[in-house]
């Protein structure tokens, strides 16, 4: 059974395998098929047209999809590995052991932004920047850049209070969970960590930097943990929405799973605390 | 390493998308929702041209819709020394690029000066697949 633990929880072990199994996927080139597809994604969704990966309800089961596809990938490579999650509201600061250089490698330096410690640092010549925006081909970070602070626990409380999955008009506008946690509206959870770690992360193809799956399998907990809170709230909308993904639509690129169907994680994984 | 235009990369994965949007643009002024700050969504902001940190930026109307049918702007189009910077544009009125994808900024010519500031001097490049 997959288990996805909180990476501060990680033994060396788990982390040199979990790291390990991420430089295999980049070098057989598996990796960056999942930049493009997030990349491809965010700049086709848009708030007054088709969407499904972003800015919608099925932002939520569109990434659980998207993790457990990755998830996949990484136990090929070695079957013990899960995907960590980062709860960046108690691991908030650079000096979090996530950023060490046994793990993701720290802040990029002043001059260019360059990650220079780490698995995934440009001098270990095993991580190059191929699916980018821009004429830089190596990892970049700028970790809480400006005086920039990561959400709080009481923030994402306030978030999980919110009774209402989502409301209309389903994009970046709308008022409910969803949005809240995506970040459009609100205090911002989601969209503030990615602008917090910097670099790629704060661009379409953030999937760039490894820490894009432990923020993201953060947020499907959140995700979890609402649920939980909230077990008469369901996936809205329902049915006959033009534009967005209801309930029982097909979600691209994979046309063959539903938010229904992602409703539940229990029968793909659990976490390592009770939801 | 084969290199492939961002919209063809589009129409490979997102279908038609481009197309709904341009058509549905006319009547989305109802999805805004006001933020400090943002203009109107229904309102087409003003086009630039100016060098800012070195670097020319300009914005304006898109040439022929059809052509730039892969940028979610509203023909509204965003270049840094000649090269299209991807831009959209929110519900709200509000913008952002694919080198800020995650934090909204007011009008596209301070999307395209913190674009500048993000790149460092760097090119913006077509989308390139390893």
């Amino acid at each position: 059974m997959t288990v996805r633990k909180n990476q501060a929880t990680l033994t060396a072990d788990e982390k040199r395998r979990f790291t390990a199994a991420l430089l295999e996927l980049k070098r057989s080139g598996r990796y960056d098929t999942f930049v493009t597809t997030h990349n491809a994604f965010i700049m086709s969704d848009t708030d007054d047209g088709d969407r499904v990966g972003h800015r919608s309800p099925s932002f939520l089961p569109w990434h659980r999809r998207f993790l457990m596809e990755f998830e996949e990938a990484l136990k090929s490579v070695d079957a013990t590995v899960t995907l960590p999650y980062w709860d960046w509201t108690a691991d908030r600061t650079p000096r979090s052991s996530l950023w060490a250089p046994d793990f993701l490698g720290g802040t990029g330096r002043a001059r260019d932004g360059q990650v220079t410690d780490g698995p995934f640092a440009r001098t270990g010549g095993r991580w190059p920047i191929n699916v980018r925006v821009d004429g830089r081909d190596y990892l970049r970070r700028d970790l809480g850049a400006a005086g920039r602070q990561l959400p709080t626990r009481a923030e994402v409380d306030s978030v999980l209070a919110m009774e209402t999955y989502d409301t209309a008009p389903w994009n970046s506008a709308s008022d409910g969970f969803r949005n809240h946690l995506e970040g459009w509206r609100g205090v911002n959870l989601h969209n503030r960590v990615h602008v917090w770690v910097g670099g790629q992360m704060a661009t379409g193809v953030s999937p760039n930097d490894p820490v894009f799956w432990l923020h993201h399998a953060f947020v499907d907990k959140l995700w979890a943990d609402w649920q939980a809170r909230h077990p008469r709230s369901a996936y809205l909308p329902a049915a006959g929405t033009r534009n967005v993904v209801d309930l029982h639509d097909t979600m691209r690129p994979w046309n063959d799973v539903t938010p229904a169907d992602m409703l539940d994680h229990t029968p793909h994984y659990t976490f390592d605390t009770a939801a | 390493m084969s290199s492939i235009t961002r919209r063809r990369a589009l129409g490979v994965a997102a279908g038609a998308a481009s197309a709904v949007t341009v058509l549905a643009r006319t009547g989305q002024a109802a999805a805004s929702a006001p933020r400090a700050a943002a203009p109107a969504a229904d309102s087409d902001p003003a086009p630039f041209d100016e060098v800012y940190q070195g670097r020319r930026i300009q914005g304006g109307p898109a040439h022929g819709g059809g052509h730039h049918g892969g940028h979610h702007a509203g023909g509204y189009s965003v270049t840094i020394d000649g090269r299209e910077l991807h831009v959209m544009r929110n519900a709200d009125g509000t913008w952002i690029s694919v080198i800020n994808h995650y934090e909204p900024v007011a009008t596209p010519r301070a999307l395209a000066r913190a674009a500048v500031r993000e790149l460092q001097g760097a090119p913006l490049v077509p989308l390139t697949l390893g």
